[in-house]
């Protein structure tokens, strides 16, 4: 048996893929029912991103787009795989904007060189979004609450503080003619170069280099290193992986801090590229991170066509709107793809799961019982029932 | 769903006899409270701490999250977290508003709870049937229940008033009062020492209270009873307690996970309905803003059990409504009442022996009592982020002492046993 | 029916009634994936005896019992009770038709009374309140077992569980009583306690069927002996007709492995002293109490007692993994303070004793297991990076030295059965050459063939001058196996014993808190 076993991935790679299929049913079906060509609908979007007139134009717009997404999905993975839910990406990430937009536009840095402005901006906020997801995880290890209801706490308590902080009485500005209160604008050797793209002049952000290195960092940190088997484990089976010499409670807390890091980085791809201050409008991307982490099985090639296929989704609505069919299909189309991905994730890795188990069972011949893959939470007494 | 940190042992004591001193240790801290509260209105002159009209928002802001709470009781009491309560009230709102747009208001009632209930359904299909990650299906309905109800208020608002986001004035459902109460008004506005403040709270608690408060008030102990003296309620509950033993005796424990996710859905989705109708009067996206979250947290603070539930739900309620009216005034005023608050609670953990924590509630009780004396007034947006704050200040203080349906979360599959 | 292949026919003669057997059971087949469980099973147990079932780890009984149960349904064959055919489809049904199950891993909750876990699902009988509380403790009364019905579960302790589960099953009505290994976690003295009350049952009538591994006990109480072997009825037999080395004959149909004498590895060196060693809880109280003793160099060292007496807490504390006060000495070195990796490194090597909660990743596949326990050193991790390479490379040899049968390394561990996913984490704590081994439960749930194995594994690490802290519930293992023997009561060592002149019944006795303290002599 080869190593990449077709039992094993096979199920699980295609769960994605017959789910979008499933939603895209689905939100025909909703088309029809309100008297629209499903055909028409869907013929529209992809002529608007990938056609000749708009093409150009909707692919920069959507590699941009992917590029927030990915690192917003990136964060959420990180906490996936170790069994934590960060749901508090959505204010961990606009604090992080905030604070680094405001740091960025400081007067004190003008003698710095940009690109170290650039990376300095970057770390703060880093540090910001490591911060604010540290709280939950001291919450989570010190209290025992749940992370998934602190984060989402905090999510509410953040945007307060944005909110008060982005006022011209602290750290914002307003900008002259219009009532918009927003960072001061970051001088332009602070904004960060970017890509040309053929047949049109919009420009993709630089940032999605970073966002490569993000996607590559995560791969690597989770399966080549010590840290991120440990991680794994922890995900897996966190009794056997604190019997293996993890530290529980300094696992929760660098894995909330590392995935808090990552989601501070959400921002900036806009901050930097595209609008260079902050402005009230940051918001939006925490929960749509979370979609597409679990769109792409918390992989970290998955979530970048997951993240591909949601902005996708994203630029076309608009042609909707000209064509009279109500953008909230899209919306419709997103959640139940997720839904569906979750559902049909869980029977692919069931399907999987009995597959390999009687592969092993024909091989060896020995007598072996359909056994739930879930270490089970019994009386300690004995786990494994052999088939008596 | 809080990760407990230990095992409580047993109550020792005849159940009986720890009965009735639970109830004079609570009789005793209600009392403290009202009269540490009437105290700090009578130095602060914050009248609207216990003002008839503060009292009013507070039950009505507390009825949400109770049913949210209740919800999450129903479901994990059957042995399955729902995080999606927040969508299914979500649903609720907009139930509410279009079934009391075509149906009048009671319709609009009945329609909130069945749409949260076909969310609890979907929920219920996920993690019963498919053995999705409770969390994760949780999310994912959150996320579904946003677009839908955008996508079906589209339809059912636009040309009438509304649109997507909003819909027309809704129809209201009747008030009840209990008669002869008037006279209290007089002593309300006297401002004596406790005596106004009990005033002020019989007369807020007591009139022109919505028909679903009382429907809402009388579920509580309608869930104690069900739960804890029918054959039905013994059922469902021993599917969050142990599955298997269940399984094994004949209980049929996917039927009753479904009962508790479906009848969760639809009491989140009767608090959304409340949301529409009464607080409202119109579906406003966004316009549950996290109560659906909030009434978890009540559920994890009672313990899983009806009471204490109910009362966490009062304790968010209140602060809830505080913000929404005289805010600033009045939670800054509040800054004393949650100083001294926290100097209790530190006596307490110092005679308990718990040091760190008797240390971090001084800490935080001088805090309070510093931003008090140096401010006159607390920004508006810190006064909007309070209720959130106070959730996870009480999570965090009150994590020890709970107890969770034992297989509470985890999957469930028949015949793995 | 149940002619099996040694020719013991049928104890026709035996039967003293002519009332239809209480349970009938013709040709029953069950198959799962990749495997059949039951083949062709016979079996005809009369009213008012105790019928026991016999067969190793893997044979088919507990399969059997849940088709009978109603939990599962049979392939072919069909079922009688009471001399009508009846098709169960749910456990429900069974417990209509007079059939009550005493499961062996005990279905309670924990947050319930007695009287809740008791009344679900037989709500109808009599209400879930003052009324069913009085039937309840009827019940108790007539049949002696003495059951508070306003209890919580929590507070009850193994024996209490088992009289709960079986007042359950007559709660409900049932004329026909199985038992799943319900001796499982007592000592010689509660097994007396039950055999009296199951012979209590039969004397009114009832029927007992018993399953069980443990030969001498099921000649001490059965009235007729049925063995399976590999899914299969393979005899039928009486107790007198037959001893405890032809039962086990039968049931692997080769000789039994057992412990036998052999050389004295133990060295005068010390490898672990622990001195005082204690575990609180929260509240106050001890769950192990000033526990010492030292294991030298080629010693294994047994500890015997009953579940729930601190072994596990023991463990933990020896591990790292609960925290605990008091010296611990390994090798020289004080590592009291330490954490669990750091003296994993140092060299204990653990085996623990629920492998699918502690010791591996099911869904995981077996290299990666491999590297479990061990990721921060050769040849799983160079530095701070894994060496995959090397970890799949040592993971080949593992299988092949072990013996750990499977298709191919990447298999996930939840795929392979007990005994090999046992053999893989035994050969894996060996690979690292460990000082200290932590072995708990070594050989819990595994299949004969692999517990020669692992046995022969923890004698080769004796031999290479380890030493080797064995906890175990199964007597004649740590009888066999160890140099010298503990007994653990309540949190406390009460006792010492040479293994070479100790009887299974003194241990027992001991670990019942017979003797407080001092030897027990031969």
């Amino acid at each position: 048996m080869s190593r990449l076993d077709w039992r094993r991935w096979l199920p699980t790679t295609l769960a994605p893929i017959l789910a979008i299929l499933l939603a895209a049913a689905i939100s025909s079906l909703v088309l029809i029912g309100s008297g629209k060509d499903p055909w028409h609908a869907f013929s529209s979007m992809v002529e608007y991103a990938f056609g000749e007139r708009t093409g150009p134009a909707s692919m920069v717009d959507m590699l941009n787009r992917a590029t927030t997404f990915y690192l917003s999905a990136i964060a959420v993975a990180i906490g996936f795989r170790m069994g934590l839910f960060n749901i508090g990406v959505e204010g961990q990430f606009r604090l992080a904007t905030l604070l680094a937009g405001a740091f960025g536009a400081a007067t004190f840095l003008d003698p710095v060189p940009g690109p170290i402005r650039i990376t300095l901006m970057i770390v703060v906020a880093m540090a910001v979004g490591a911060g604010w997801a540290g709280i939950a995880a001291l919450l989570r290890v010190y209290r025992g609450v749940s992370e998934v209801i602190s984060t989402i706490m905090l999510n509410f308590v953040g945007g307060s503080i944005f909110a008060f902080l982005l006022t011209d009485q602290y750290l914002g500005v307003k900008q002259p003619g219009s009532e918009n209160v927003t960072t001061p604008i970051l001088p332009e050797n602070a904004w960060m170069p970017s890509f040309p793209f053929p047949n049109t002049n919009q420009r993709v952000f630089g940032f999605i280099v970073i966002a490569v290195l993000v996607g590559f960092g995560y791969w690597f940190l989770l399966g080549r290193t010590r840290f991120g088997f440990d991680l794994r484990a922890s995900g897996m089976n966190p009794t056997a992986a604190v019997a293996s010499g993890v530290n529980a409670k300094k696992m929760i807390i660098v894995t909330m801090l590392i995935s808090g890091a990552v989601a501070g980085l959400v921002g900036l791809p806009g901050l930097l590229g595209r609008d260079h201050a902050v402005t009230t409008s940051v918001g939006g991307l925490g929960f749509t991170g979370i979609a597409i982490a679990l769109l792409g099985r918390n992989h970290p090639v998955g979530i970048a066509f997951a993240a591909l296929l949601w902005a996708f989704l994203d630029r076309t609505r608009i042609i909707l709107d000209l064509e009279q069919i109500p953008q909230e299909t899209i919306v419709i189309m997103q959640s139940v793809t997720v839904l569906a991905v979750v559902v049909m994730g869980e029977l692919a890795a069931r399907y999987s799961r009995r597959q390999q188990q009687r592969s092993v069972g024909r091989a060896t011949g020995e007598a072996i019982v359909e056994r739930p893959a879930v270490a089970a939470a019994g009386t300690g007494v004995e786990s494994a029932r052999e088939g008596s | 769903m809080t990760t407990p940190t230990l095992l409580p042992a047993a109550a020792s004591a005849p159940p009986a006899a720890a009965r009735s001193r639970r109830i004079w240790r609570l009789l005793l801290v209600v009392t403290a409270a009202l009269a540490a509260i009437s105290a700090v209105r009578a130095i602060t002159g914050a009248t609207d701490l216990t003002s008839t009209g503060a009292i009013s928002a507070a039950l009505a802001a507390a009825v949400p999250i109770g049913l949210a709470g209740l919800g999450g009781l129903w479901s994990e009491r059957a042995g399955v977290v729902n995080i999606g309560l927040e969508g299914m009230m979500i649903l609720g709102t907009f139930g509410g508003a279009w079934g009391a747009l075509t149906f009048g208001p009671w319709g609009g009632v009945v329609a909130g709870a069945v749409f949260g209930a076909l969310g609890g359904l979907l929920h219920a299909l996920a993690t019963v049937t498919f053995n999705v990650d409770h969390i994760v299906s949780g999310v994912a309905i959150n996320l579904l229940a946003t677009g839908l109800a955008r996508y079906l208020a589209s339809f059912a608002f636009t040309g009438i008033g509304g649109g997507p986001t909003q819909s027309p004035i809704v129809p209201s459902l009747p008030k009840w009062s209990v008669p002869g109460l008037g006279w209290l008004a007089g002593i309300e506005q006297r401002g004596w020492f406790l005596v106004s403040d009990l005033a002020g709270i019989i007369r807020g608690a007591l009139t022109e209270l919505s028909a679903l408060t009382v429907i809402a008030v009388i579920l509580v102990p309608v869930t104690y009873f069900v739960l804890w003296r029918t054959a039905f309620g013994l059922r469902l509950r021993s599917c969050g307690e142990n599955p298997k033993a269940a399984e094994s005796l004949g209980v049929n424990v996917y039927r009753y996970k479904y009962y508790g996710v479906v009848i969760s859905g639809a009491l989140a989705g009767l608090g959304g309905a409340f949301l529409s109708i009464v607080a409202a009067s119109i579906f406003r996206e966004g316009q549950t803003a996290g109560r659906g979250y909030i009434g978890l947290a009540t559920m994890i603070f009672g313990n899983w059990r009806p009471g204490g539930l109910a009362s966490g739900a009062l304790l968010f309620g209140y602060t809830d409504a505080l913000q929404l009216r005289r805010g600033s005034e009045s939670v800054h005023a509040l800054l004393l009442f949650i100083a001294a608050v926290l100097a209790a609670i530190a006596i307490f953990q110092f005679y308990r022996g718990h040091r760190v924590v008797g240390i971090v509630s001084i800490a935080l009780a001088a805090g309070a009592l510093l931003w008090y004396f140096t401010t006159d007034q607390i920004p508006v947006e810190f006064v909007r982020a309070m209720p959130y704050v106070i959730t996870l200040v009480v999570l965090a203080l009150a994590a020890q002492r709970l107890r969770m349906p034992a297989a509470d979360g985890q999957p469930y599959r028949k015949g793995e046993g | 029916m149940s002619a099996g292949e040694d020719g013991s026919g049928p104890p026709g003669a035996a039967a003293t009634t002519d009332r239809p057997p209480a349970v009938e059971l013709r040709g029953i087949t069950k198959r799962f994936p990749g495997v059949v469980a039951n083949h062709d099973i016979c079996l005809t147990v009369q009213p008012g005896r105790i019928h026991a079932i016999v067969g190793e780890n893997g044979a088919g009984k507990s399969t059997l019992m849940k088709i009978l149960y109603g939990m599962l349904q049979p392939d072919e064959g069909q079922i009688f009770v009471d001399g009508s055919p009846v098709r169960f489809h749910s456990p429900q049904q069974a417990i209509r038709a007079g059939i009550g199950m005493v499961h062996q891993h005990f279905m309670l909750a924990d947050n319930f009374t007695v009287a809740e876990n008791v009344v679900l699902g037989a709500e109808k009988i009599a209400g879930i309140g003052a009324a069913a509380n009085q039937r309840i403790a009827e019940i108790s009364r007539r049949y002696g077992l003495g059951v508070d019905p306003g209890r919580l579960m929590a507070d009850l302790g193994v024996g209490d569980r088992q009289r709960v589960e079986i007042l359950k099953v007559l709660y409900r009505g049932a004329r026909i009583i199985i038992l799943d290994e319900p001796t499982a976690v007592l000592v010689p003295q509660e097994v007396e306690e039950l055999f009296t009350n199951l012979r209590g049952l039969t004397r009114e009538g009832l029927t007992v069927l018993f399953i069980s591994h443990k030969l001498d006990e099921v000649l001490a109480v059965a009235d007729e002996i049925t063995v399976i072997r590999r899914g299969t009825t393979v005899a039928t037999v009486t107790p007198d007709s037959v001893t405890t080395r032809d039962l086990a004959t039968l049931m692997v149909g080769s000789e039994l492995p057992s412990p036998e004498a052999r050389e004295s590895t133990v060295t005068d060196v010390p490898m672990l002293t622990v001195d005082g060693l204690t575990v609180t809880d929260s509240s106050g109280r001890h769950l192990i109490e000033d526990i010492s003793f030292t294991i030298h160099k080629g010693e294994v060292l047994g500890i015997a007692g009953v579940e729930g007496n601190g072994q596990a807490e023991l463990v933990e504390a020896i591990m790292g993994i609960r925290p605990a006060t008091g010296t611990i000495v390994l090798d020289g070195q004080s590592i009291a303070g330490w954490g669990t990796r750091r003296r994993r490194e140092a060299g204990i090597g653990y085996i623990p004793e629920d492998r699918h909660r502690q010791g591996l990743l099911l869904d995981a596949p077996l290299w990666e297991n491999r590297m479990l326990g061990h990721q921060t050193e050769p040849p799983n991790a160079r530095g701070a990076l894994l060496d995959i390479r090397g970890a799949r490379r040592d993971t080949e040899r593992l299988v092949a030295e072990y013996d750990v049968r499977t298709p191919s390394i990447d298999v996930p561990a939840g795929a392979l059965s007990g005994g090999n996913q046992q053999k893989l984490i035994v050969g894996r704590e060996m690979s690292h050459s460990p000082k200290l081994l932590v072995a708990a439960h070594p050989t819990r749930g595994v299949d004969v063939g692999a517990q020669a194995s692992i046995w022969e594994s923890i004698r080769a690490a004796r031999r290479a001058g380890m030493a080797v802290l064995l906890i175990s519930a199964d007597l004649d293992e740590l009888i066999g196996l160890s140099d010298t023997l503990r007994v653990m009561y309540r949190g406390r060592i009460v006792a010492e014993a040479d293994p070479a002149t100790v009887t299974p019944e003194q241990l027992g006795l001991a670990m019942t808190g017979g003797t407080v303290s001092g030897e027990v002599a031969a």
